[in-house]
């Protein structure tokens, strides 16, 4: 993987801001805005490298900005999870997700 | 009137509609290549404009993005970038987009307009749009993504007199100048561009379109509980038990009907030729063993209704989400259910639907692991050799005691799979995981015309391959099994002394071990073509006539014959072993390698002798020798 790229969401890999959380650590109902979206740790990841799953989910539209809200858990450790994304709705696993900063709206916030 | 046929290539994302735009465009004039998976193959139509010039249209797999992750959006990006083999580029590209769902279709459009095709684009939906009160300044719209509109609804055959049109007018511009709108400046966007795209269509989106005033909310209400931890999975495994219900039980008086028309077809031959190899030929080896694979076609239709309409309606990508995580567990991932639910019925579409799942190792494991389902040509053999030793008893007051070994030897197949599946995954493919993005479509009723459309080029297909795969195999195996003849006065049945016949006795030290006899390897010889040819192989040896009719008789005669032990270790075989050879063909088509179906036919034969070795052993030991 071409580590000379300079990564716009290196944020992703700061920790988090107050009122931020991974997507991954989500639950059902939490919703605000996309902060940053990017690969925590850009090794850990196998075959996949983190700059192409951050493609797949800038591709599917989850962008810096987009509205998001947590709308259903799987069965099985709450896994995978369904969001709202905008007007379309995605799945995704959680493991996929923790490369997704959810800035929490102000009535949600812990 | 022109009679040079210009070339248009539908895209857009998955779910816009683009299938039914492409039948409203092309009505019957469309051919499919192959199989089909969903929209995953290669379809491609005839329109006659009202100028009386022929288009060509390519119905493109949907993508959300020209940098290509599976073999399908790999077609689809080939397709347009005209480098796909054989095929020259298309001269007009025409963009689907489901106008309630434009944000991602926008950020594809910039991609489209890098490659510098015409274009024009197609608001589909366009209905449901005006029905949410969305408003779309079209005019706008249409100047900052430099192509004309067209608003359609496709299932009502709305607005494609105007897209014809539009598509005409540029074929026309591009003879005209001979030059493309803009060169090639494509490549694959780095995040940062596709960030700056997303950005770009923002900005669209902003100017031109008004967020709907009733949204849909009927989605997410359905959602709520079909999504459900609980009710959801619930409601999945209803519909699981619905539909093999229906496969066996709406089945089967039609496949009664096949057969005996089969019959009756054979027997009418049978009196207007006279004796001898030629009567043998048509009769036994072509009628019949063609017969024996058209008698799956209805079991395979109502699946395939199931099947495409839970996913017209938006439910297989429910499906996926709701198994993931169960999937997951075995190193599957969530799409592989949709291919492994189709291999019920016949590993071949089966393994041609793995289409959809975007990761090569994915692919693979449930390409391997697809022929462990139960398929109905496995069928006639459980009946036969359940029919012979499971004596039709009722246990536990209610269960039959042939139906539980019948439901036991398909929950032996889906263990085995998912067990295979995460061996695989353990030994071989360590670590690699490929995410589980994927959209959840809005609900939507399916529309029957393209249901019975869908489902007629499914039965094509089978067809097809009865014809073509089917039809030279049976008189290969009718070739072996009938020379040489046996000798004056013979006595053993005459495959006893055929190729076929030696073969078997070849072989048949390899397969002692597992307690087979002779007469069961060499019913395993034909059964290669197909597993329920086995059946009737099985009846030639042990000189029953019509043995897929009479059954009853062949099984007598098999309960005679056989030991207890030696009928489960047949079953046992069965369930694993690679006895058809129509599947190893498409596994070598679809993965474009002899190396992946020499990989399953030896697993599975090992599979099967140590599994059967060990059934036959444990069953002797009990007593049942």
């Amino acid at each position: 993987m071409d580590d000379s790229y300079p990564h716009p969401t290196s944020a992703a890999a700061q920790p988090l801001a107050p009122g931020e959380i991974r997507l991954s650590q989500a639950r059902v109902g939490d919703r605000g805005v996309i902060g940053a979206v990017g690969a925590p740790d850009a090794q850990g990841r196998g075959g996949l490298d983190a700059q192409e799953l951050e493609r797949r989910l800038l591709e599917l539209g989850f962008v810096e900005g987009a509205a998001i809200e947590v709308i259903h858990e799987g069965a099985i450790g709450h896994d995978p999870i369904a969001v709202r994304l905008d007007d379309m709705r995605v799945a995704l696993r959680r493991k996929d997700a923790a490369d997704v900063v959810l800035r929490l709206a102000p009535e949600t916030a812990q | 009137m022109s009679t040079a046929t210009a070339r248009i290539a539908l895209v857009g994302n998955p779910n816009s509609g683009k299938t039914a735009l492409f039948n409203a465009l092309t009505g019957s004039h469309q051919k499919v290549a192959n199989y089909a998976g969903v929209t995953v193959e290669k379809k491609e139509g005839i329109i006659t404009t009202a100028s009386g010039r022929t288009v060509s249209v390519l119905d493109l797999p949907g993508t959300y993005s020209l940098r290509a992750r599976s073999p399908d959006e790999a077609v689809t990006r080939d397709a347009i970038l005209g480098q796909l083999k054989g095929e020259t580029p298309p001269d007009v590209v025409v963009c689907v987009a489901d106008a309630t769902n434009l944000r991602l279709v926008l950020r594809l459009i910039l991609e489209l307009r890098q490659v510098g095709r015409p274009m024009v684009l197609a608001l589909n939906m366009f209905d449901i749009a005006q029905r949410q009160g969305l408003r779309i300044d079209l005019e706008g719209l249409a100047r900052d993504i430099g192509a004309p509109i067209v608003t359609t609804v496709a299932t009502r055959k709305r607005g494609i007199e105007d897209l014809v049109a539009q598509i005409e007018a540029k074929v026309e511009a591009l003879a005209a100048t001979g030059a493309l709108e803009a060169p090639n400046t494509w490549h694959e966007p780095s995040p940062a561009e596709i960030r700056q795209a997303h950005a770009e269509a923002q900005r669209i989106m902003k100017a031109h379109v008004r967020p709907a005033e009733r949204p849909d909310t009927l989605t997410g209400k359905i959602d709520g509980v079909l999504l459900h931890p609980v009710a959801g999975l619930a409601i999945l495994l209803s519909l699981l038990f619905v539909m093999f219900q229906a496969v066996f039980a709406w089945a089967g008086p039609l496949m009664d009907g096949i057969e005996g028309g089969i019959g009756a077809l054979g027997g009418l031959v049978a009196t207007v030729l006279p004796d001898g190899l030629l009567q043998s030929l048509i009769v036994d080896g072509l009628i019949a063993g063609v017969g024996s694979v058209l008698v799956f076609l209805p079991q395979i239709l109502i699946l395939f209704l199931f099947i495409i309409l839970l996913e017209d309606f938006g439910y297989m990508a429910r499906a996926a989400f709701l198994m993931d995580r169960i999937m997951g567990g075995a190193g599957l991932h969530g799409r592989a259910f949709i291919p492994l639910l189709s291999s019920f019925a016949c590993a071949i579409p089966g393994v041609m639907a793995t289409r959809v799942i975007d990761s090569k190792r994915d692919r693979l494991t449930t390409i391997m692991v697809a022929p462990l389902m139960t398929c109905s040509a496995r069928i006639p053999v459980y009946t036969l050799i359940i029919a012979a030793f499971i004596p039709n008893q009722t246990v536990w007051g209610f269960a039959s005691l042939q139906g539980l070994v019948m439901f036991g030897l398909y929950v032996a197949g889906i263990t085995s799979a998912l067990a295979i599946s995460f061996i695989a995954r353990r030994l071989f493919w360590r670590g690699q995981v490929e995410p589980f993005l994927m959209e959840l479509p809005t609900y939507k009723m399916p529309d029957a015309k393209s249901v019975l459309r869908n489902l007629w080029q499914r039965a094509a297909i089978f067809m097809n391959r009865a014809g073509r795969i089917i039809l030279p195999l049976m008189v290969l195996i009718w070739v072996l099994s009938t020379f040489p003849y046996p000798p004056e006065g013979a006595t053993g049945p005459a495959i006893d002394y055929s190729f076929a016949g030696q073969l078997g006795h070849l072989i048949h030290p390899l397969f002692a071990p597992i307690g087979f006899n002779w007469q069961m390897t060499v019913a395993l010889i034909p059964g290669m073509a197909a597993r329920e040819v086995a059946v009737g192989a099985l009846g030639t040896v042990y000189a029953v006539a019509n043995a897929e009719e009479a059954v009853g008789t062949l099984a007598g005669a098999l309960s005679a014959d056989w030991s207890l032990a030696m009928g489960l270790a047949f079953l046992t075989w069965y369930v694993f072993a690679p006895q058809c050879a129509p599947t190893l063909a498409v596994v070598k088509r679809e993965t474009n390698s002899w190396l992946w179906p020499m990989v399953m036919f030896a697993y599975m034969i090992t599979l099967a002798y140590l599994a059967a070795m060990g059934v036959y052993h444990g069953a002797v030991a009990l007593g049942w020798g």
